[in-house]
């Protein structure tokens, strides 16, 4: 394949310098390693920090997945996937199973990761405690003393005032015992799939230019008080519109006089369909 | 009787902002105020030596600019001191000295051992945060992991402190002066610390106000038996709450007694000015 640009679109000492934040981070699970985010061809915010991971590590071998909240056929989602097709000229695919690497906003995937693959994340506000504390010098200073006050705080105050922890996705999770760190916008939903995940999850963010990581097999433990237990999001009764999906995180549409409800992970739902799974 | 031994013992504290050069650091400094003429290095705090015992509340007095607010910041670690020595009963029986202690230690202490009231309640808390949610911060700094007790620790100290049931989940920035000021006086209390640091509690607050609030202290002084160190630049305040009072100036303590002692005979002249002063 002919392109104007170099494999996967950076210079080679460009993807250098990622990887080494990236071992970096796999080396301190949970801990942010600044890195030197590239300008790209697509706007800080829109997932530039996910991306620079995927060019970084991406082979000619690799198949690569991308979804956006879910899809695999949003526009950004679609252009991502366009420019590093054209730029490696590596397959991409929709099935989870038959991807290496799968950039991702706002999901994991309903369908287990295995050792082989990689999930890589974007993130807008890698500091899980941005909102509490505005100065960098300040919450580096707190993740050194693992002073994480903050954090629980903010848990505290939502339980004070709706009676239950609302985040409603970027819950806090405790990272091998040591680091909070910010799971990056996916539902509460999703944050148990990250506690010994066979997958090695990365995470990145462009515009905070920061990079962090949980390896494979590592204990993720969501942030909850002991006597206000943890809870994901819950679908009792719910079920896939389309394919009859239980169990899994489900997209609500409003209607005239109630709901619809499908599958929020289109590339699982197609798959269901098109292996005949009976309509529910 | 035997005096029981010291809650805090402050030795040779100093602060200083600047280098310092053989002018001002040597045995005769020659400095304009707390200010050295020739390196232009400020003297905020020049061989502060006090202590503090158990049930017993010690004043801080002097004008503005005096360095009683730096001694507090010192105290509470807010601010690194340059040299001098500081221990605390309740860490290590009394003989670390905990201004060397590692950053991490500190926190603990200043969350375990110590209570603080900023004259500036936007100092000690979080203004967008309720009421009980401020409280439950020093519960939680201190490794409070259980919403229900902690609830009720902070339930227990707005009730001692008088705030409206009603206002309690609400936010401190809708809050009056002297409720703002309650509140921090509770979060303080919360972890039952032995010593509690007040920095001109009652400035800025109505008369009326501040009346309520030295009650308040005044209740706890002989409800809860902490020790106390209490700045102001008021000795009305001092008068009245104070067992002993240490007078500042320019950095440093020129004289300190029983309160009363000082009031009824200064000997310092700027002792005297303050307290012919005093309508």
């Amino acid at each position: 394949m002919k392109s104007l640009y170099n494999y996967a679109f950076f210079d080679e000492g460009s993807k250098r310098e990622i990887r080494r934040a990236i071992l970096k981070s796999v080396c301190i699970p949970g801990y942010q390693t600044p890195f030197a985010s590239r300008e790209m061809p697509i706007a800080r915010g829109w997932g530039t920090g996910g991306l620079q991971i995927t060019l970084s590590l991406i082979g000619r071998a690799d198949t690569l997945k991308v979804i956006d909240q879910g899809a695999d056929e949003s526009v950004n989602a679609v252009s991502i996937k366009k420019l590093v097709r054209s730029t490696t000229g590596v397959t991409t695919t929709d099935r989870t199973a038959e991807a290496t690497l799968i950039q991702s906003r706002h999901r994991i995937p309903e369908a287990p990761l295995r050792e082989d693959q990689v999930l890589v994340l974007q993130v807008p506000i890698p500091e899980p405690l941005r909102a509490i504390e505005p100065s960098e010098l300040a919450t580096k200073r707190l993740h050194a003393e693992a002073d994480y006050t903050g954090a629980w705080l903010m848990l505290f105050e939502e339980l004070q005032r709706y009676g239950a922890y609302t985040t409603g996705s970027d819950h806090p999770v405790l990272v091998g015992g040591r680091y909070v760190m910010a799971p990056s916008p996916i539902p509460r939903f999703d944050n148990p799939k990250m506690d010994h995940s066979r997958a090695l999850i990365l995470l990145g963010a462009g515009r905070e230019k920061k990079i962090y990581a949980v390896p494979p097999f590592t204990r993720v433990a969501s942030l909850a008080f002991g006597d206000r237990p943890f809870r994901v999001e819950g679908f009792e009764g719910k079920a896939c519109r389309l394919c009859g999906a239980t169990g899994v995180f489900l997209d609500e549409l409003p209607q005239d006089g109630g709901a619809l409800y499908q599958c929020n992970d289109t590339g699982y739902c197609l798959e269901r369909l098109n292996a005949g799974t009976p309509h529910a | 009787m035997r005096e029981p031994s010291p809650l805090l013992t402050v030795e040779h504290l100093s602060r200083r902002f600047g280098p310092g050069c053989s002018r001002c650091l040597g045995p005769e400094p020659d400095l304009r105020k707390n200010y050295c003429t020739r390196c232009g290095t400020v003297h905020a705090l020049g061989d502060v030596s006090l202590d503090v015992r158990p049930n017993e509340v010690v004043g801080v007095v002097g004008e503005s600019g005096s360095g009683k607010s730096t001694l507090m910041k010192c105290l509470y670690f807010d601010q690194p001191a340059t040299s001098g020595a500081v221990y605390l009963s309740a860490v290590g029986e009394g003989r670390e000295n905990v201004l060397e202690a590692s950053d991490q230690r500190r926190r603990q202490i200043r969350n375990t051992v110590l209570g603080m009231v900023y004259q500036n309640p936007a100092d000690g808390l979080k203004m967008d945060f309720s009421a009980l949610a401020n409280i439950a911060e020093k519960l939680i700094a201190a490794g409070g992991r259980s919403v229900g007790s902690m609830e009720a620790r902070a339930s227990e100290l707005l009730e001692h402190v008088n705030l409206p049931l009603q206002r309690w989940k609400e936010a401190p920035r809708r809050f009056s002066g002297g409720m703002q000021q309650r509140v921090q006086i509770a979060k303080a209390l919360s972890n039952r610390p032995p010593l509690l640091l007040l920095d001109e509690v009652t400035t800025g607050l109505d008369l009326s106000v501040q009346a309520k609030v030295l009650d308040l202290i005044r209740a706890l002084k002989r409800e809860l038996q902490v020790g106390m160190l209490l700045v102001s630049h008021d000795l009305g305040v001092i008068r009245m709450l104070a067992d002993r009072t240490l007078v500042m100036l320019d950095g440093r303590v020129v004289e300190q007694g029983l309160t009363d002692q000082i009031l009824e005979d200064p000997q310092h002249p700027y002792t005297q000015e303050l307290v012919q002063s005093l309508l």
